[in-house]
C-alpha cells in the first residue's frame, strides 16, 4: 500500500513509473522473441525461399554455393505438375490427388466406425475384463508408426510372412491348398475386384491402417460415452426404444461432439501419412497408391527437381488449406449443436 | 469410519444399479456376455497377432532367421542373439548400433529440448498477455502447423547445403549433419510446441499467478515461479511428444545425411527391409525393430493416461 502511494505520488518525475509501464508493453514480445527469432529463420524464411524456389528450375546444377543462380521459369513448374509434364513414370497429379482424397475419407471411415463400435462394446454394463482389453487396444497407437509400417510390410511378404501363413492356416481347416493363399499383396497390380480400379497394396494399406488408426477413435468415443447420462437410456427403454433405436438416436448424436473434432484430427494425419505409404507399398505398383506427400518426398531425393519440388509442396500448401477451411466450418456448425 | 461409509455407500450403489439394470432389462446374460468375449478376444488377437509375430522372431534362438517359413507367434526358446549379432554392423554401412543409438537418441532429445526450451515462453505469452498483433501472430504459427514437414524439404536442403560450418578444426556442411536435421526437425517441432503448451497452459487457472500478482511478484518471478513449475507435466508430455517425432525421423535425414557415421536407427530400419536386403536375416530387423519401439512405447504407455483428454495423442504429424 505505501508502496502504491508513494508512486502515485511522485507522479512523472519518478524515472520508475514510466519505464515500467513501457516493460508491460514490452514484456509479451520479449517473451515471444527467441521462438520467433528460431521460426523466421528456420520457418519463414524456408517457406519464402521454397515459394522463390517453385518460379525457377533449380536443380541439381545450382546447389553449390558458387553455382550460378537457377533461371525463373514463371510458372511453368506449376503448369508440367497440372499437365503431367515430369521426368517421373506414370506420373499424375490429378490421379495422386483423387487417390489421396479418397485414401483418407475410406480410412477415417472404417476408424470411426470400428472404433465407436468397439467402445460401445467395451462400455456394456457387467462385461468382464474391461480394464484389460482396454490396456491391450491402445498399443497401436504407442508404438511408433515406422516400426509398425515396416513390420507389416514384411508380414505382407507372399513366400515367407505372416499374413500368407495365417491364411493358409486357416485355409487348410477348410480345405484349401496352402498355395492358394500365395498372395502378392504389394506388387500385384490386377485390381482384385473387378470393376474397382485399386490394387491390391491398397487393401494392404487400409488393414494396416485399419489396425492402427481405430484405437484412437475408441479412447475419445469412451470419454465421450461415459459422460452420457445413463437417464437418457432409462427414459427411452421405458418408452419402448429397442438397443438400436437407442444407439442411433441416443448414442449416436451425443458422441457426434466428441467425435468431430477427432475425425478431423484423424482426417489431416491420414491425408499426410508418409510413414505408412512410404515404407508399405512405396507408393506402388505403378504409383497406384502414391499420396502427395510421399510424391514430394520423391521430387526431392530420387529426382533432385528442386524447384518443381517447390511447386508441389505449393500445391499442397493450397489442398491443405482448403481442407482446413471446410473442416473448420464443419466443427464450427457442430460446436453450436445443442445436445 | 471411513471404510464403513464406503461399504455402505457401495451396497446403496449396487442397489441402486441393480434396480437401474432392471429397468433398463441391461443385466448382461452369460450367452452374451461369452459372445462379447469371444469378440473382444478376436479384436485382442489382431491386435497383438503383429506384436507377437515380431518380438517372437527377435527372439528366436536360431538367431540368423533368414525368412520365416512358418507361423510362429512364441518362439521354441529364448535368446538375445539376434540382438547381440546386429550390435556390431546391422546394416551393409559401415555403423554399429550404439553410434546409430546414439544419434537417434542426439537428434530427438535435442530437438525436442529446444523446442520446449523455446517454445514455453512464446506459449506463455500467447496464453496470458494482451498485445498488438497477438491474433496475427497466432495465425502465423497456427498455419505452420497445417504443413507437413516433406512441403519444406526441398529449401531446407538447398539452404543449410550453402551453410559450411568452421570452427578451427572441425569443418562440416551443415545439411549433412545431424545439427542439421535437428535444425529442419525445429521448423515444425516449434510451432507444434508452442501450440502444444499454450493449449496446456490456457487449462491452468490464473488465480494462481493472480495472488502471486497481489503478493508483488513481477510478471517475470510470476512466470518462473509460478507458471513454470505448474506447467512441468505439460512441458514433460510437450517435450516427449517432440522425442516421439525425432526418434522415428526419417525423410530429413534419409535426404540430408550422407555419413554412415550420422545415420540414425530409423534409417538402418529402412536399410533391414524392402528390395534391397534380401540378405538381411528377418530376426535382425525384428531385433532392430524391438530396439526402436520398446523405449519410446513404454514410457508412451506410462503417460498415456495423461494425455488421453485431448487430440495430442499421436503427437507430431509425420
Amino acid at each position: 500500500m505505501a508502496t502504491l502511494t508513494r508512486e502515485k505520488n511522485s507522479g512523472p518525475r519518478d524515472p520508475r513509473a514510466p519505464r515500467k509501464s513501457f516493460w508491460r508493453l514490452v514484456n509479451p514480445y520479449f517473451y515471444l522473441l527467441p521462438a520467433m527469432l528460431v521460426m523466421a529463420i528456420m520457418t519463414y524464411y524456408p517457406m519464402g525461399y521454397g515459394i522463390w524456389m517453385s518460379f525457377t528450375d533449380f536443380g541439381l546444377k545450382n546447389l553449390r554455393i558458387d553455382s550460378a543462380p537457377p533461371n525463373g521459369v514463371g510458372f511453368q513448374n506449376y503448369i508440367d505438375i497440372l499437365t503431367g509434364a515430369i521426368a517421373i513414370p506414370n506420373f499424375d497429379f490429378f490421379y495422386t490427388l483423387s487417390f489421396n482424397l479418397f485414401w483418407t475419407f475410406s480410412n477415417v471411415a472404417f476408424h470411426v466406425v470400428i472404433g465407436v463400435l468397439i467402445a460401445v462394446l467395451l462400455n456394456a454394463k457387467g462385461l468382464w475384463f474391461k480394464g484389460i482389453y482396454r490396456a491391450i487396444f491402445v498399443l497401436p497407437i504407442v508404438i511408433p508408426t515406422l516400426v509398425v509400417a515396416r513390420v507389416w510390410r514384411n508380414m505382407f511378404d507372399p513366400d515367407f510372412a505372416a499374413i500368407n501363413q495365417f491364411l493358409a492356416l486357416m485355409g487348410g481347416l477348410v480345405g484349401f491348398a496352402p498355395a492358394t493363399f500365395h498372395i502378392r499383396w504389394i506388387e500385384s497390380v490386377t485390381p482384385p475386384i473387378p470393376g474397382i480400379p485399386l490394387p491390391l497394396s491398397y487393401f494392404a494399406l487400409l488393414i494396416t491402417n485399419i489396425w492402427l488408426g481405430w484405437p484412437f477413435m475408441t479412447i475419445v468415443a469412451t470419454g465421450a460415452l461415459q459422460s452420457i447420462s445413463k437417464d437418457f437410456y432409462e427414459a427411452a427403454s421405458i418408452d419402448g426404444a429397442s438397443p438400436t433405436q437407442q444407439f442411433f438416436s441416443i448414442t449416436v448424436p451425443l458422441l457426434r461432439p466428441a467425435m468431430v473434432p477427432a475425425i478431423i484430427y484423424g482426417i489431416t494425419l491420414t491425408f499426410n501419412l508418409f510413414n505408412l505409404i512410404y515404407f508399405i507399398s512405396g507408393g506402388g505398383p505403378l504409383r497406384q497408391t502414391e499420396i502427395l506427400v510421399t510424391t514430394a518426398f520423391r521430387l526431392v531425393n530420387e529426382q533432385r527437381l528442386y524447384g518443381i519440388a517447390a511447386a508441389f509442396a505449393v500445391f499442397i500448401a493450397l489442398i491443405l488449406l482448403v481442407i482446413t477451411l471446410i473442416t473448420n466450418r464443419i466443427s464450427r456448425a457442430t460446436e453450436s449443436y445443442d445436445a | 469410519m471411513p471404510n464403513q461409509k464406503q461399504a455402505a455407500w457401495k451396497t446403496a450403489s449396487a442397489k441402486l444399479t441393480n434396480t437401474e439394470s432392471q429397468i433398463v432389462g441391461q443385466k448382461m446374460t452369460l450367452p452374451k456376455q461369452l459372445f462379447f468375449q469371444a469378440l473382444l478376444l478376436f479384436i485382442t488377437f489382431t491386435v497383438v497377432f503383429p506384436i507377437l509375430w515380431v518380438v517372437s522372431m527377435s527372439f528366436d534362438p536360431k538367431a540368423d532367421v533368414m525368412r520365416p517359413t512358418t507361423l510362429k507367434l512364441i518362439p521354441d526358446g529364448f535368446s538375445l542373439q539376434a540382438y547381440l549379432n546386429i550390435l556390431k554392423k546391422p546394416t551393409s554401412n559401415p555403423v554399429d548400433l550404439p553410434t546409430l543409438f546414439f544419434n537417434s537418441l542426439l537428434l530427438a532429445a535435442g530437438s525436442s529440448f529446444a523446442s520446449v526450451m523455446v517454445g514455453v515462453f512464446a506459449a506463455y505469452s500467447f496464453s496470458r498477455f494482451k498485445f498488438a498483433g497477438r491474433q496475427v501472430l497466432m495465425l502465423a504459427v497456427i498455419a505452420v502447423l497445417i504443413l507437413p514437414n516433406v512441403a519444406t524439404l526441398a529449401p531446407l536442403f538447398v539452404l543449410l547445403n550453402r551453410v559450411q560450418i568452421d570452427l578451427g578444426d572441425i569443418t562440416f556442411n551443415l545439411r549433412n549433419s545431424l545439427l542439421g536435421v535437428g535444425l529442419g526437425l525445429l521448423t515444425t517441432l516449434l510451432p507444434f510446441s508452442i501450440w502444444n503448451l499454450k493449449g496446456y497452459i490456457d487449462t491452468i487457472p490464473k488465480e494462481l499467478e493472480e495472488a502471486a500478482m497481489i503478493d508483488g511478484c513481477s510478471p517475470n518471478q510470476t512466470f518462473f515461479r509460478i507458471m513454470l513449475p505448474l506447467a512441468t507435466p505439460a512441458i514433460a508430455i510437450t517435450a516427449f511428444l517432440g522425442f516421439m517425432s525425432g526418434w522415428t525421423e526419417f525423410y530429413l535425414s534419409w535426404q540430408f545425411l550422407t555419413n554412415p557415421q550420422n545415420f540414425t536407427l530409423a534409417m538402418a530400419l529402412y536399410n533391414m527391409t524392402g528390395q534391397f536386403a534380401s540378405s538381411t536375416p528377418w530376426s535382425h530387423f525384428s531385433a532392430m525393430s524391438v530396439i526402436i519401439a520398446l523405449p519410446v512405447s513404454v514410457v508412451y504407455l506410462a503417460l498415456q493416461k495423461y494425455m488421453s483428454g485431448g487430440l495430442t495423442i499421436g503427437g507430431v504429424k509425420g
